[in-house]
């Protein structure tokens, strides 16, 4: 008996001609989040797509086919042969592994072989008889029975599923282009990259850090929040944009209660052109509206004002509790609130102006050599994959084997 | 020389102390250090805290690093007291505990707590049924050791954990000082909620032991102070003794079949040997600790065998049997019903692995020309 997994697509189906495209990004995706377990073949086809597992986990993939956008839902399938006594046999044994009693359920047949010798309700009740024999504490129910067990009748076996996982939704990482997040360590960047991500978006993670008044950890958290994005589309590119310089420079020569407005205007020219350099159309980023200084719609018409390119805020009208309550369910909370300082709470003013003037903005950044600046953090950048499998832990362990 | 002191103390493996060495030349810094070296020191901590956890069937952090097993049965029981005086001021042990147990508890008697110390039989092992009887809406604590460490009798851990599944509210906290190597697993039961144990009992440092505390049982720390072992245990860690006791436990435990089996050999080579002197009475009961055998020769007092011995280069030693006890306090073999005049000639001897069967018939033999040498002053 081979296990397959049957995934079902969401929009997908409403997509028409950029259909095969998705799904083939769809195929892509999930090969990504499955990538330890090579021996899975991914089987793209017309209206669902079929893994077939060939000995991997299934409780692990299942696991992780949660999260990957674009599917709708999927079930684990077994493939039996035609024999009607085998299929009766495998039923039984995977009802059993599943709690029944006090449940309904419902045996739905469908013949994709029309010349099979058994019709569909014949089948239906032939089944269910088996699974009332053998379960005496479940029952029939019709409409919307808690178990449905689908038997789809092909030419070359039956295929038997009884349960189905709700997906994530969305739509598949990378059918809606590419776009430069901009992650700091805190609460709402991630929640915004999943956002995004959830749209299609492949994203790229570019991260702002200041040795030494940054630490490593804080770097290494900004990675790890990257990494905690990767199972709902695959591997993240991380740039790591150098910006001591600028925030030395900043603090030399700009007033005090506009240091937050300017260095947020130049990490967003930076970030576009970072952008224009590797063919991105879009920025994110975790602002929401006046949360913080920085994010009344003053400070925005101050800071978007360097450039024309889409600036999507996905998070810019939740409340910070439904924030983090999407970043708890991400599984980015714990560790978004890990203290290690990053460049933004370090050169934090005393007192940011919370409705700046565009013309002063524009003004004391030209007290800055911009142009050079920029360039040179550009052309500091430090870029690397993030795949989500990054285990710190079982380096320590080879590290220190010998001594323990 | 023949080392038969091992319940006294062991020496550490060679490989365990070239661990000790190098972690303090390479991983050196201070684990709470920002910076890498303190990172490097507390990864290998963690490391270390990791695979002991492992070993014990528990989870990481159910582990916390003290001074030794002393240190850890204090902790267990002041940290109870202090965490949990106001549910109730009654702790239960057993009379045949080591002194860190009992004194900790004495102390605690002067603050106005009450100590039941629960008879042992002639094995000394506790009764279970006066176990029930003893214990009540505010007692918070019961103290058994795993196997003593006197006679080397094993205390029915299981069966009192069973017991108290139905009084969830006390601490159970066992002694495993002498157990490791013998008892498997040495958590031996669910309900444990906490466990000394001492590095230089298994061939590790000395100065370095573990508790084991179970998730979600509180209680108060002794150490104060930076806020090391998530708050409970303030001090700057010994990284090279934990480490050095990760690797002595992981050890130990890998050969103790082979261990226990050599150990059982020699004792019951011993055992037959000793048996057949009539005024020799052997206080080990016979399904003891694989390890431990304690006996007397009528007339000579301990310390006079024990010095007789290391003469011969065969190093053992008395138990705590002393004549001028604290009415009341307990120690074990008194607590076995061993009159005095028995009990003050007692002798251990605790064996390894390691020893061997020359060695044991050197005793034996030893042994022999002993005897006869006090038949004259008896």
């Amino acid at each position: 008996m081979e296990t397959h997994i049957q995934i079902r697509f969401g929009e997908l189906s409403t997509k028409g001609k950029n259909k095969k495209r998705f799904v083939q990004q769809l195929a892509q995706n999930v090969r990504m989040v499955t990538k330890d377990h090579p021996q899975i073949k991914i089987k793209p086809e017309h209206d669902f797509m079929l893994l077939e597992l060939n000995g991997a986990d299934e409780a692990v993939i299942i696991e992780r086919l949660q999260h990957v956008f674009g599917i709708q839902n999927y079930s684990p399938v077994y493939l039996v042969s035609r024999d009607l006594d085998e299929v009766k046999r495998v039923l039984v044994e995977l009802l059993g592994k599943m709690e029944t009693a006090g449940k309904t359920f419902k045996i739905a047949t469908r013949r994709s072989d029309h010349d099979y010798e058994h019709d569909t309700t014949f089948m239906n009740a032939e089944l269910g008889g088996t699974v009332l024999d053998a379960f005496p504490d479940i029952s029939v129910k019709m409409k919307q029975p808690d178990i449905l067990v689908r038997v789809d009748i092909k030419t070359s076996g039956i295929m038997l599923s009884t349960q189905t996982y709700q997906g994530a939704g969305g739509l598949p990482v990378g059918t809606g282009g590419r776009g430069m997040l901009m992650l700091s360590g805190g609460i709402d960047s991630p929640v915004a990259g999943y956002l995004a991500m959830k749209r299609g978006v492949k994203i790229e993670a570019v991260h702002f850090h200041s040795p030494p008044y940054t630490s490593p950890q804080a770097l290494q958290k900004a990675k790890d929040l990257a990494g905690k994005l990767t199972k709902f589309g695959g591997e993240i590119q991380f740039i790591e944009v150098p910006f001591t310089e600028i925030q030395e420079e900043i603090k030399e020569k700009v007033p005090s209660d506009y240091l937050m407005t300017i260095t947020r205007r130049m990490m967003l020219r930076i970030t576009d052109a970072i952008r224009a350099e590797r063919k991105g159309l879009a920025i994110f980023n975790g602002e929401s509206l006046a949360q913080v200084a920085s994010q009344t719609l003053e400070s925005m018409v101050a800071i978007n004002d360097v450039t024309t390119t889409p600036i999507i805020r996905p998070v810019a009208t939740m409340d910070k509790l439904e924030i983090i309550d999407l970043a708890q369910k991400i599984d980015t909370f714990d560790l978004s609130v890990q203290p290690f300082e990053d460049c933004c709470t370090i050169f934090a003013p005393p007192s940011p102006k919370t409705k700046p003037h565009l013309d002063k903005a524009r003004r004391f950044e030209a007290l800055l050599d911009v142009e050079p600046l920029v360039a040179r953090a550009v052309a500091g950048i430090v870029v690397s994959s993030i795949t989500g499998r990054e285990d710190t832990a079982s380096q320590d362990e080879a590290l220190f084997s010998d001594l323990l | 020389m023949i080392y038969f002191d091992n319940s006294a103390t062991t020496k550490m493996y060679p490989e365990v102390l070239d661990t000790y060495r190098k972690v303090n030349e390479q991983f050196f810094g201070n684990p709470s250090s920002l910076h890498r070296l303190g990172n490097e020191a507390d990864a290998l901590l963690q490391q270390s805290r990791k695979q002991i956890a492992q070993l014990l069937g528990a989870q990481p952090d159910e582990i916390y690093f003290t001074s030794g097993g002393t240190e850890s049965d204090n902790w267990a029981i002041k940290g109870t007291a202090m965490e949990k005086f106001a549910a109730g001021k009654h702790m239960i042990a057993s009379s045949v505990e080591h002194p860190a147990v009992t004194k900790s508890l004495e102390q605690l008697e002067k603050l106005g707590f009450e100590i039941t110390y629960l008879p042992v039989d002639a094995d000394g092992i506790v009764s279970i049924e006066e176990l029930e009887k003893a214990i009540r809406k505010d007692t918070v604590l019961l103290s058994v050791m795993a196997i003593n460490n006197e006679v080397g009798s094993i205390q029915p851990i299981e069966a009192i954990g069973e017991l108290l599944e139905n009084y969830p509210w006390v601490h159970f906290h066992v002694d495993a000082v002498q157990a490791v190597g013998e008892c498997e697993p040495l958590i031996r039961h669910p309900r444990v909620d906490l466990l000394s144990l001492s590095a230089h009992k298994f061939h590790g440092p000395k100065g370095v032991g573990i508790l084991y505390k179970k998730h979600g049982k509180r209680i108060a720390p002794l150490l104060t102070g930076g806020g090391q072992e998530s708050g409970l245990r303030s001090t700057t860690e010994n990284v090279g003794g934990v480490a050095a006791m990760a690797k002595a436990l992981r050890m130990t435990l890998e050969n103790s079949t082979a261990s226990r089996s050599q150990e059982q050999l020699l004792r019951d080579k011993l055992v037959s040997a000793l048996s057949e002197y009539e005024d020799v009475r052997i206080f080990s009961p016979e399904g003891g600790a694989s390890h431990i055998l304690c006996f007397a020769m009528k007339g000579v007092r301990g310390e006079v065998m024990v010095h007789a011995f290391e003469s011969q280069g065969i190093f053992i030693s008395t138990t705590s049997a002393c004549s001028s006890r604290k009415k009341g306090t307990p120690y074990t073999l008194g607590s076995m019903g061993v009159p005095v005049a028995w009990s003050q000639c007692a002798v251990r001897i605790s064996l390894s692995g390691e020893n061997t069967e020359p060695e044991a018939e050197a005793f034996i033999e030893h042994f022999r020309m002993l005897h006869q040498q006090f038949q004259k002053i008896q």
